[in-house]
């Protein structure tokens, strides 16, 4: 009788699955499955080889270049500080912890056109160190060093605040351990916190990535737009679609798209490694599964 | 990974030398659909650099919206010269102290090399047979325009209304500002901008007019085909002017004064004279204006400076905060 109710509790009339299914999955349909058809089928309304051709101009190949060199140029400045700020917060008590953690959080609270505005302040010509920068002959705002400040700064607290619950639950035993056997503070680094946290760490890498490359707000600001130098994809995909090429704005933006499948592809692979890992540690720990 | 390595450094490396092979390089930075008419123009000029100066010159381009390009020349966006669709931008960067005071002087026609004018985009066969502003403001019309407070599009559709009405018999700034007051009560929604107005027009299928620049129904037709719609030139219209401007401090920084100079000098002449024309906007030079007359159809313009006595004073009076456009937009 009981557990009779149990199952009804949970297994609605169904109807109500079906409804609640179908809104679902309409809605998944029509918000993200429609634009991303939408986009090839714009991309390619003239056919195969006009699309081919629109890839071939020199301005979007080198939007196209340009994306990839700043989301790895970024990168490595993103592992570093993310698993520095991740490895103090995680594993040490200090004063001034919780300033560090809002400190990370900036950048998802600053809206990335303010962010751009930011970087304008500091470098632009009429700006803090402009006269400076000028005088010694450097460009920052408006060439590449400036877009990649300012992806820099976007794509910050990714890795960090991926890495930040996953150490906190490790705690910090192994380490202990490693380093009271006798491990330098390096190999306990490489051969114990590393191996620990590498799912996590690509995970974050590859959010991050993707927010560098589908950049708009910020990298729009401080760019200065000059095509074939400074405009990257997304960029380039609206000053195409403002120009009435809509062929050559669609094409830009289909490959936008597949990176961005690649990168659904990339992260779905680590979660499952990720999951995987997990569940054999629980295998063999079978006295410590809860 | 080495292969990868190598393409970076190739791109950076293509990067750095772009700006080393030519003796000069020079930096356009114009409003967002300016790039149709340079594309054509800059190898043109090249050539004739080449032939008379004897020196190669690259040209890079800049575009986006109008003000927004010259925020970013003022905070060191290192353009040679500012092509754009709206004096007061121009207006921006003299007082910042980076162009000219009297930049309008040291060019021909008020320093903008070609024209065009505001014209009404309605749906084929002109089924609600809006011939003139006046049709616009009738009750039951939708008119699709960008926003005029912050846009050059939506500005040049409001003064060129203000303008009709004022000349009306009987007209006065009070009966002009009534009339505006109408027809910004026929405005479904504001765009953002002009690219935008055209999207709901003509993709969402909204109101019955889009008001927008003669060369850019041009470009509509590109997109969406030319018997979808018809160009209705109003009894009166702004003629619509696209100045351009040498960037002193940079010129002077970069040593390419003589380049840039020429480069604009050059706009003037029949060759870039006639690249506008078949860009759809209209040429000063009277020959090739009546050579290209079946695009161009005699038209009744003012100027902002004749009706509104600059585009500084016209600004002040009806778009700043509290101008004649917040009263009116207040009083809907």
């Amino acid at each position: 009788m009981s557990s009779n109710k149990l199952t009804r509790a949970t297994q609605e009339p169904a109807w109500v699955r079906y409804t609640l299914l179908t809104v679902g999955l309409g809605f998944l349909f029509f918000f993200l499955g429609l634009p991303l058809v939408a986009v090839f089928v714009e991309a390619l309304a003239q056919g195969l080889p006009i699309y081919l051709e629109a890839l071939k101009e020199s301005e979007t190949r080198s939007a196209i270049w340009l994306t990839i060199v700043i989301a790895l140029a970024v990168l490595p400045f993103n592992i570093l500080f993310g698993v520095a700020a991740a490895w103090a917060i995680a594993k040490f008590e200090f004063k001034g912890k919780s300033l560090l953690i809002t400190l990370i959080d900036l950048p998802f609270a600053v809206s990335p056109v303010v962010a751009g505005l930011i970087f304008i302040l500091m470098f632009g010509s009429q700006g803090y160190f402009g006269e400076w920068l000028a005088a010694k002959d450097v460009k920052i705002i408006f060439a590449v060093p400036g877009m990649i400040l300012a992806t820099l700064f976007i794509t910050f607290p990714f890795i960090a605040r991926e890495l930040i619950p996953l150490m906190q639950s490790q705690g910090k035993d192994e380490e202990e351990a490693a380093i009271s056997l006798g491990a330098s503070g390096w190999q306990m680094f490489w051969r114990v916190t590393l191996p620990n946290i590498k799912w996590g760490l690509l995970y974050g890498v590859i959010l991050s990535n993707a927010r560098a490359m589908g950049e708009f707000g910020a990298v729009s600001v401080v760019s200065g737009h000059i095509r074939g130098e400074t405009n990257t994809l997304p960029l380039h995909v609206e000053i195409l679609y403002n120009e009435y090429n809509a062929i050559g704005a669609f094409a830009a933006a289909s490959v936008l798209a597949l990176l961005a499948l690649v990168t659904l592809v990339a992260k779905t692979i680590v979660e499952w490694r990720m999951k995987a890992e997990t569940d054999m540690l629980n295998a063999e720990l079978p006295g410590e599964k809860t | 990974m080495t292969h990868f390595r190598k393409s970076i450094a190739t791109v950076l490396l293509s990067l750095v030398a772009g700006a080393a092979l030519a003796d000069a390089t020079l930096l356009n930075a114009s409003y967002d659909v300016a790039r149709d008419v340079y594309k054509d123009y800059n190898p043109m000029f090249q050539k004739h650099w080449k032939a008379n100066a004897g020196e190669s010159v690259e040209l890079k381009q800049s575009h986006g919206g109008s003000t927004k390009q010259v925020r970013a020349v003022a905070d060191g966006l290192e353009a040679d010269v500012v092509t754009m669709n709206q004096a007061n931008d121009i207006e921006f960067l003299a007082e910042k102290g980076l162009v000219a005071k009297d930049w309008a002087k040291k060019f021909p026609n008020n320093a903008s090399p070609y024209t065009s004018a505001m014209v009404f985009i309605v749906r084929k066969g002109n089924p609600k047979a809006l011939k003139d502003w006046a049709d616009l403001a009738a009750p039951g019309v939708q008119v699709i325009m960008p926003h005029p407070k912050n846009t050059g599009n939506g500005r040049n559709t409001y003064l060129s209304a203000w303008a009709w009405a004022l000349k009306q018999p009987g007209g006065s700034d009070k009966t002009a500002q009534e009339f505006v007051g109408k027809l910004l009560k026929n405005a479904p929604l504001f765009a953002a901008g002009g690219r935008d107005a055209t999207t709901t027009f003509m993709q969402r299928g909204m109101g019955d007019a889009l008001i927008t620049f003669e060369s850019e129904a041009e470009m509509i037709a590109k997109e969406f085909g030319k018997g979808n719609f018809e160009v209705i030139h109003p009894s009166l219209t702004m003629q619509t002017e696209f100045p351009v401007a040498v960037v002193e401090k940079v010129v002077d920084k970069k040593g390419t004064r003589k380049q840039a100079t020429a480069y604009l000098e050059y706009l003037w002449s029949k060759e870039g004279q006639e690249n506008a024309a078949q860009n759809y906007l209209r040429p000063r030079d009277a020959e090739l204006l009546k050579k290209y007359a079946a695009f161009f159809p005699p038209v009744k313009t003012f100027t902002v400076d004749e009706v509104f006595g600059g585009a500084n004073k016209a600004f002040a009076t009806h778009f700043k905060d509290g101008g004649t456009f917040d009263q009116i937009y207040v009083a809907k």
